[in-house]
């Protein structure tokens, strides 16, 4: 029968002692935890681990003796360490041993008869797994992912060997707040005993950390009193508010801000700040929103010709055409009359920028909608119309056959018409019906537009939110400190030598960057829109308008 | 004690199993891969170099040829570093587990370790791999609702991908351990 040893690496080197630990059997595994040192009384020693067992929950008891000395075993130190075996009776009993300065360990256990009957006392086989204690203590183990159809029950009663040890290493933490440098009556080896960090930087970082959290605290605390104030909540400023993707990743980041004070996104886009940028960025703005003004016009002057080939109505084509170049003049000259601010405009918003990237993305994202204002513009016209249209045609389709559309009872019914009503509607009909392409023309095109507009928008969207849901925190542990997140251990066999007990280095398995991400991610705000594919065709062929992405909490336009 | 044999894949490449047995209950088996040959190498290089020569002239644009060695050397280090395994290593710890270890050509390692708990066998399975049948050693995981399921089949050497009579070196000496495993875990 095979006996597992897990044995700390920071005790190695410690002077000859009492091991202390858990015996696991299920597993026939010992978890070693600290060597106490001579001299020692052991009825203090009983106290001591009677109060850890108590703090922790964790039956810690003495697994058997330690020795770390220069030459052969003397006989009296044999007798000795037998004797304590008859003090802190545990079944199986280690005695482990280590020359100084040498790589070569011994370890037997035995099962201890009694004291009549020395002779009859087995011996087992002892293979000594070793651990660094720090890491175990701070790592937390991620079991491989639970399939759907187990409830998590199940998978905590297999758990294996493995996460019992860090099971235990972790809630011992109320035996390792003593050390062999103490004073106590107990002088204990365990990781504390290699040494604490201690640096004069973290230390006043810590100490300075209290007030400075109190002052944010209290700052933050104004600016959202400030911002719930009853005047923000007045109808055309919330309307305002509500439509700006940049107001909502401003109230995000301000809850974000006040649940953690240093939370700073991924880059801080302090490029934005400089001056000859901001002027760049300005000068960039016009001339594109120029060169769009004028794509808008060819297409409309192609419209109104003969596009692709169609013979529009030519009346109609040209009232409609000429109505939306003077909107589009009326748009170029709004934009001539505020370049001269724009610059200074920009700036100040660019300032907000310093709370993260994903405030300047939401930024680009409002500039982009509203420089495409008159393409949003023209896609309303251009719906409502061919919603007018489609209705009066289904109406008067009805009515082309004898029926009409019953109110009360929501459904069609059939119904005499005069001559006269039968005439003017036929009439209106054939109309409706001839002026049908021009119209659905001007719709299709400033429809597609307003979908182009829209899906970057989306994109933008998507990154933010992507942005959002980064946990950035958890990538950095795993890569700073990757024995924190652990996806399992991984062995090594140390030198080998026969008659000697077999010995294992336990090291740390880091979790792969791909299942931190999926295992940590933060909750987006994510707003997916709430229309299927069918209903989205559905409102473009009947010409109703389309909303593609509702903020949270936003009521129905 | 260790002990190396020459074995060959599924292709026909060169394979070297190193045995080494530690005690009665600890063995590992070091599986190496052929390594990547000079010829191989050279080709592809050429090719991406004459293509990308074959666009300069069309071009005239010399970006064309800077852009083709940056590929070559990017593709080869990310080569190396994520796709080119240069050897695998089984551990089997009677009463731990089993550790496999998937050694890359830039010195990565990438291990996974499977509790002795929730082994259930260690056997060779057929399968068919593209226009081949071929054979894999592969470990069954313990299904935790039912006993006598399997909830996972763990395949092993699968980017050496040996023949039988390798997977057999491997197989009876894991099913001794197994076997000694089984037997002292149902005594008290």
């Amino acid at each position: 029968m095979v006996l597992k040893a897990f044995f700390p690496t920071c005790c190695a080197s410690a002077d000859s002692g009492l091991l202390v630990g858990r015996w696991v059997p299920e597993q026939s595994s010992a978890v070693v935890l600290a060597v106490v040192h001579f001299p020692f009384i052991p009825i203090q020693v009983k106290e001591l681990l009677a109060q850890v067992q108590q703090a922790s929950q964790v039956g810690v008891t003495v697994l058997g003796t330690w020795c770390h000395r220069r030459q052969e075993p003397e006989e009296s130190l044999g007798h000795f360490l037998e004797g304590l075996g008859a003090i802190f009776s545990h079944k199986p009993w280690f005695q482990l041993c280590r020359e100084r300065g040498s790589k070569s360990w011994s370890c037997k256990a035995t099962h201890w008869q009694g004291p009549t009957s020395h002779a009859a006392s087995g011996e087992d086989q002892v293979m000594l797994i070793f651990y660094d204690q720090r890491k175990v203590l701070l790592s937390q183990l991620h079991p491989p992912a639970v399939l759907p159809d187990r409830q998590a029950g199940d998978t905590t009663a297999s758990a294996g060997g493995l996460a019992a040890v860090f099971d235990t290493v972790a809630r011992s933490e109320a035996l390792f707040q003593s050390d062999r440098f103490d004073e106590g009556p107990v002088r204990l080896s365990h990781w504390q005993s290699e040494g604490v960090e201690a640096s004069i930087l973290v230390e006043l970082a810590k100490w300075a950390a209290g007030p400075v959290c109190l002052l944010l605290a209290c700052l933050l605390s104004l600016v959202s009193a400030a911002s719930a104030c009853r005047v923000f909540k007045l109808w055309p400023l919330s309307f305002i508010w509500s439509k700006l993707s940049t107001c909502e990743q401003l109230r995000h980041r301000l809850e974000q801000l006040t649940l953690i004070f240093s939370t700073r996104k991924a880059k801080n886009p302090a490029q934005l700040m400089r001056k000859d940028l901001i002027g760049q960025l300005a000068d960039a703005l016009i001339p594109v929103a120029d060169h769009v003004a004028k794509e808008l016009q060819h297409l409309l002057q192609w419209l109104m010709g003969a596009p692709a080939g169609l013979k529009m109505n030519r009346a109609l084509d040209q009232v409609l055409g000429r109505f939306f170049l003077y909107h589009i003049h009326l748009w170029i000259s709004y934009i001539h009359l505020m370049s001269p601010f724009i610059e200074r405009i920009l700036w100040h918003v660019g300032l907000s920028a310093c709370l993260g990237l994903t405030v300047a993305l939401s930024i680009l994202s409002d500039i982009i909608a509203l420089l495409t204002f008159h393409i949003y513009c023209f896609y309303v016209y251009g719906a409502r119309l061919y919603c007018l249209k489609i209705h009066g045609l289904s109406s008067l389709w009805r009515l082309f056959r004898g029926k009409k559309w019953n109110v009360l009872r929501q459904r069609v019914d059939s119904c005499s018409y005069d001559l006269d009503q039968l005439f003017i509607g036929t009439l209106l009909f054939t109309i409706l019906v001839f002026l049908l392409p021009t119209t659905a023309l001007y719709y299709l095109v400033f429809t597609l537009l307003r979908l182009l507009v829209v899906t970057v928008q989306g994109l933008i969207h998507l990154l933010v939110d992507l942005i959002n849901s980064l946990p950035l925190y958890s990538l950095g542990l795993r890569l700073c400190r990757p024995y924190r997140l652990a996806a399992g251990v991984k062995f090594r066999v140390l030198e080998h030598e026969t008659g000697r007990p077999l010995r294992l280095l336990m090291q740390i398995n880091p979790l792969p960057y791909s299942r931190v991400v999926h295992t940590y991610r933060l909750p987006t705000c994510g707003c997916h829109p709430k229309h299927s594919w069918g209903s989205l065709c559905r409102k473009l062929f009947f010409g109703e308008l389309i909303y593609p992405w509702r903020q949270r909490g936003d009521k129905q336009d | 004690m260790e002990d190396e044999q020459s074995f060959s894949d599924i292709y026909g490449g060169r394979l070297a199993l190193q045995r080494r047995c530690y005690s009665p209950s600890c063995l590992e088996f070091c599986l190496s891969c052929p390594r990547i040959t000079l010829r191989s190498l050279t080709a592809v290089t050429c090719t991406v170099w004459l293509a990308a020569y074959g666009l300069f002239t069309l071009c005239e644009n010399s970006m064309i040829l800077s852009a083709a060695i940056f590929i070559t050397l990017l593709g080869l280090l990310g080569y190396l570093h994520f796709v080119k395994i240069d050897h695998e290593t089984l551990l089997i710890i009677d009463s731990l587990g089993i550790q496999m270890t998937s050694s890359y050509a830039s010195g990565k390692e990438s291990t996974t370790f499977i509790e002795m708990g929730e082994v259930k066998d260690v056997v060779i399975n057929e399968a068919i791999y593209m226009q081949k049948v071929i054979y894999y050693l592969c470990i069954l995981l313990k299904d935790p609702v039912e006993p006598h399921g399997i909830s996972q089949v763990v395949p092993l050497f699968q980017s050496a991908k040996p023949r039988l009579d390798c997977l057999i070196e491997v197989y009876r000496s894991c099913q001794d351990i197994l076997a000694h495993q089984r037997a002292t875990s149902t005594s008290p």
